[in-house]
């Protein structure tokens, strides 16, 4: 499945939930579902889930979902044990998965169709583990999935579709967090 | 002198507004703090894999508006720096940190160590351009406060470097 039609279909149900995308994901899913409640996790692979689990600890009252990546992900493999542990409901962590390090020049990732993210997770203690490599599956499950006692692991096996444009600036930018800090105190 | 007593660390968090902890074990502040800290229901606990984790676990909770510290060994600090670089420094978050500065000498500051572990640790922070105090002793406990304070009033990151064994 593409990524574009993953994210739409995510777009479409997403409501006010706050979004931790990471790296080549942060660009599409701005492009696809801006909103100041999204979050582009760059600068410290890995870290994006991590945020995520600070974010749902600190908004219990509020859903957030993390749009990890795969390179990021095994650059982090501990962030699965520590958010299995600390058990927030509210928390959806997806790792989409193409095989590669995408926004490094798309070299594969170690294990590149060998690793088992869903059994990562599994092992991790994660209570909900799925895995999706088809859009119309994925957009039909989505709603249920976003309704289960959290966190919910679901791996996102794509292609990464038409070519993203990419603007570090607005990744890096103070503005995108100052903006993302206004949306959370509903300024 | 003694070191450091971890009840009064444990009140200064609290009279800072730290409800969350993150946290690896660090056998300078085990028995001191992190033992009592899991024991007191004021605080949510995080017990960590990598201490990288918890400079953006703290970071995402400042997002919520609720004050968290990170307790780890200088080991994990200086595992850490990438992490601390981008999202703390960089991103401008008000990560808080205690850091056991393991095997320092009583008689030494943390940059006159003969550790080069430890030695190395406030350069690093100075470099960085990260506030940091020194905890040696119970007089020392008092600055904790106001560190803490002044790194959510001003959204960087601190540094709380803990130079003695806490005292249970």
């Amino acid at each position: 499945m593409r990524r574009d039609a993953c994210l739409h279909a995510l777009a479409a149900v997403r409501g006010e939930a706050i979004v931790v995308a990471t790296y080549t994901t942060a660009f599409e899913w701005e492009r696809i579902a801006p909103s100041p409640l999204n979050l582009p996790a760059t600068g410290a692979m890995g870290q994006g889930s991590s945020h995520g689990l600070g974010l749902a600890l600190g908004f219990p009252e509020r859903k957030v979902i993390v749009l990890d990546g795969d390179g990021s992900l095994l650059m982090n493999l501990g962030t699965l044990v520590t958010i299995a542990a600390a058990r927030p409901a509210n928390l959806v962590h997806f790792v989409c998965e193409n095989g590669t390090y995408e926004a490094n020049g798309s070299h594969p990732i170690p294990g590149a169709g060998v690793v088992d993210f869903a059994g990562f997770a599994r092992a991790a203690g994660y209570p909900h583990v799925f895995a999706f490599d088809d859009a119309t599956v994925f957009a039909a499950e989505l709603p249920a999935l976003l309704a289960l006692a959290g966190p919910v692991f679901a791996v996102l096996k794509f292609v990464p579709g038409d070519p993203v444009p990419t603007d570090y600036r607005w990744m890096h930018g103070k503005a995108t967090r100052e903006r993302f800090k206004a949306a959370l105190q509903g300024r | 002198m003694p070191g450091p007593s971890g009840a009064a660390i444990v009140a200064a968090l609290k009279a800072s507004g730290v409800g969350f902890i993150a946290a690896v074990p660090d056998i300078w502040t085990s028995a001191g703090l992190l033992w009592p800290i899991a024991a007191d229901d004021g605080f949510r606990l995080i017990r960590l894999c990598k201490e990288d984790e918890g400079i953006s676990i703290c970071s995402g909770l400042a997002y919520a508006g609720k004050r968290a510290v990170l307790l780890m060994q200088s080991t994990g600090l200086l595992d850490s720096m990438n992490a601390l670089r981008a999202i703390a420094v960089e991103y401008e978050q008000p990560v808080c940190m205690l850091v056991g500065l393991l095997s320092k000498e009583p008689d030494r500051a943390p940059a006159d160590s003969a550790q080069y572990g430890v030695r190395i640790v406030p350069g690093i922070l100075e470099v960085m351009g990260i506030d940091y105090v020194v905890v040696e002793g119970p007089d020392d406990v008092g600055a904790i406060v106001p560190a803490i304070g002044a790194a959510y009033a001003r959204s960087r990151p601190c540094a709380v470097l803990i130079g003695r064994q806490v005292e249970a």
